[in-house]
């Protein structure tokens, strides 16, 4: 117990100084509060963005609508949602595309060529493309965010698929299945760890697309916020955006995890 | 009655380095239905090649290979395979895995269910149904596979060295229990092996295959009721003769790896 205060003590020692240090400064005037403001403004500024608007009204609806009225949890559940159907888009195309790929070399010998010249190209590259394409709003950033998790999804399903050793197929042929089963019973759960390495690649190009994607062509969401915020040089509110930022990150890694170990929970080294 | 397998001429070739390799030449094999057949020879003679010839992975490159009948045109549920790595699939749990090749043949679930359970209590698996391969012993996935290719119900069992990896103890065990299984579902059986032992232990026929090419040395029959015993006279009659035909073939294997080296 006491080991582990010490340890917690530990931890905490070198931010806590930064925060303290930093505080202390903005306090004396030596950073203009528009350029750095102290970490006491930005937490006021951060509590006021999570925060409901408007006073709770039971008329309008239920206390977890309200409670998610904010400006901030508005932000952040538009940002996600984006990340999360952008994926879906590009994961689901990169998915079967990726099995088919490494099964029939046919398959791959005519598709590989142009994904190779498409493939060094960053998501980025293509915000002019796409609202050229889609014009403003959700429409190019899907786009955006659907390119950014396609290649890491496909590149690591056919490696996935290359790698399911050859016992296993014949296994199941033994046993007598046919192509169809193989790929959905045999071929996809065997090549998963990969497929997972690459979906967890994917979410975190497409969380990195999204926040770019919204600065330039959605208007709306957590990027955008920050964005709208050096308009108006609130650089608290700049800062406390970036943590929330910080904060979906994390929270999507750690679903991810969870999903991950729940996933292979069959997978050799991984403990249940 | 019609052979469960039938090979004659049956000859493999591959190519392995720009070279020609012939691993198997003019084997003439028949295995009677319910007959219990081990192949062996040492590591090269093309004993698992055979097998997976008569399973349907790699056809004979010459020859004719009848099983049950029919020429071998690709791996089929007839012919039920039980491979040394156990190749249980690691994401199903052993129930599953014993239930998958029922679900392929679009069985009805309390018809798989039961089968399975029964399958698996007799196997004493039962109270493991649950775990995944990876918790489960070697002795105990090598009875997952049995119990696996059992449930299709096949009328021949290959089985490529299923307990060369078991310690001793528990390949005796996994050795009575799969005769027990045999003279229960009286199903042919073709084992492959490199243990003198163990052919003599399980087989009616004891088939000697030589170092590359494979070709059939000679067929030893074992003459010995069962449960044998090791240690009589009788079979240890038995094992010094194809203990002989055995070395002879290990020594043309060494002289073969020397040469190879030396060049």
């Amino acid at each position: 117990m006491t080991r582990g205060v010490g340890h917690f003590l530990k931890s905490i020692a070198v931010p806590a100084l930064v925060l303290l240090a930093w505080e202390a400064l903005s306090r004396e005037g030596v950073f203009s509060a528009a350029i750095l403001p102290a970490p006491s403004q930005v937490v006021v500024r951060w509590w006021q963005y999570l925060s409901p608007l408007e006073p709770y009204d039971p008329a309008q609806g239920s206390r977890l609508a309200w409670l998610f009225s904010g400006e901030l949890p508005q932000d952040a559940l538009g940002s996600l949602s984006r990340v999360l159907a952008g994926f879906l888009i590009g994961g689901g195309v990169a998915l079967p595309l990726g099995l088919l790929m490494g099964r029939r070399p046919l398959v791959h010998d005519l598709f590989a060529p142009l994904l190779e010249v498409l493939r060094p190209i960053p998501p980025i590259a293509f915000i002019p493309l796409s609202i050229l394409w889609f014009g403003l709003g959700n429409p190019p950033a899907l786009f955006l965010i659907a390119l950014g998790a396609f290649f890491p999804v496909l590149v690591n399903t056919i490696a996935g698929v290359r790698n399911v050793d050859a016992i296993y197929i014949r296994a199941a042929q033994n046993l007598g299945a046919r192509e169809g089963v193989l790929f959905r019973r045999v071929i996809l759960p065997a090549a998963m760890p990969y497929i997972l390495t690459g979906v967890r690649v994917g979410i975190g190009v497409a969380f990195i697309v999204v926040i770019v994607a919204e600065m330039t062509a959605v208007n709306r969401g957590l990027g955008y916020r920050i964005l709208e915020a050096r308009e108006f040089m609130w650089s608290d509110k700049i800062i406390a955006g970036m943590i929330s930022i910080g904060l979906c990150g994390l929270g999507i890694d750690v679903f991810m995890n969870r999903l991950n170990r729940w996933l292979l929970r069959w997978h050799r080294g991984m403990e249940s | 009655m019609e052979p469960a397998v039938q090979m004659t001429g049956v000859a493999k070739a591959f190519r392995t380095g720009g070279r020609e390799v012939l691993a198997l030449d003019g084997i003439d094999l028949s295995v009677a239905p319910g007959e219990l057949v081990c192949l062996l020879g040492p590591s090269g003679c093309g004993k698992s090649t055979l097998l997976n010839a008569i399973a349907g992975f790699a056809p004979p490159t010459a020859g004719t290979l009848l099983a049950n009948g029919r020429p071998v045109a690709g791996p089929g549920p007839d012919r039920g395979m039980v491979f040394q790595e156990y190749a249980l699939f690691p994401w199903m749990t052993v129930e599953a895995n014993v239930a998958f090749g029922l679900e392929l043949k679009g069985e009805p679930r309390a018809a798989i269910a039961a089968r399975v359970e029964e399958l698996l209590r007799q196997l004493a698996l039962w109270e493991f149904r649950d775990r995944f391969p990876k918790d489960l012993s070697g002795g105990m996935r090598q009875r997952v596979a049995i119990a696996r290719v059992l449930a299709i119900d096949p009328p021949m069992l290959l089985m490529d060295e299923p307990f060369g990896a078991l310690d001793a103890l528990t390949r005796r065990n996994l050795q009575d229990e799969l005769l027990r299984i045999w003279s229960a579902l009286r199903k042919t059986i073709v084992f492959v092996t490199h243990g003198i032992e163990e052919a003599i232990y399980l087989a009616d026929r004891v088939v000697v295959m030589t170092y590359r090419p494979g070709r059939v040395k000679r067929i030893v029959p074992v003459p010995l009721g069962r449960p044998r015993d090791t240690a009589s006279p009788e079979f240890n009659a038995v094992k010094r003769e194809v203990s002989l035909l055995v070395m002879e073939e290990q020594a043309r294997h060494e002289r073969a790896e020397r040469g190879v080296a030396a060049d």
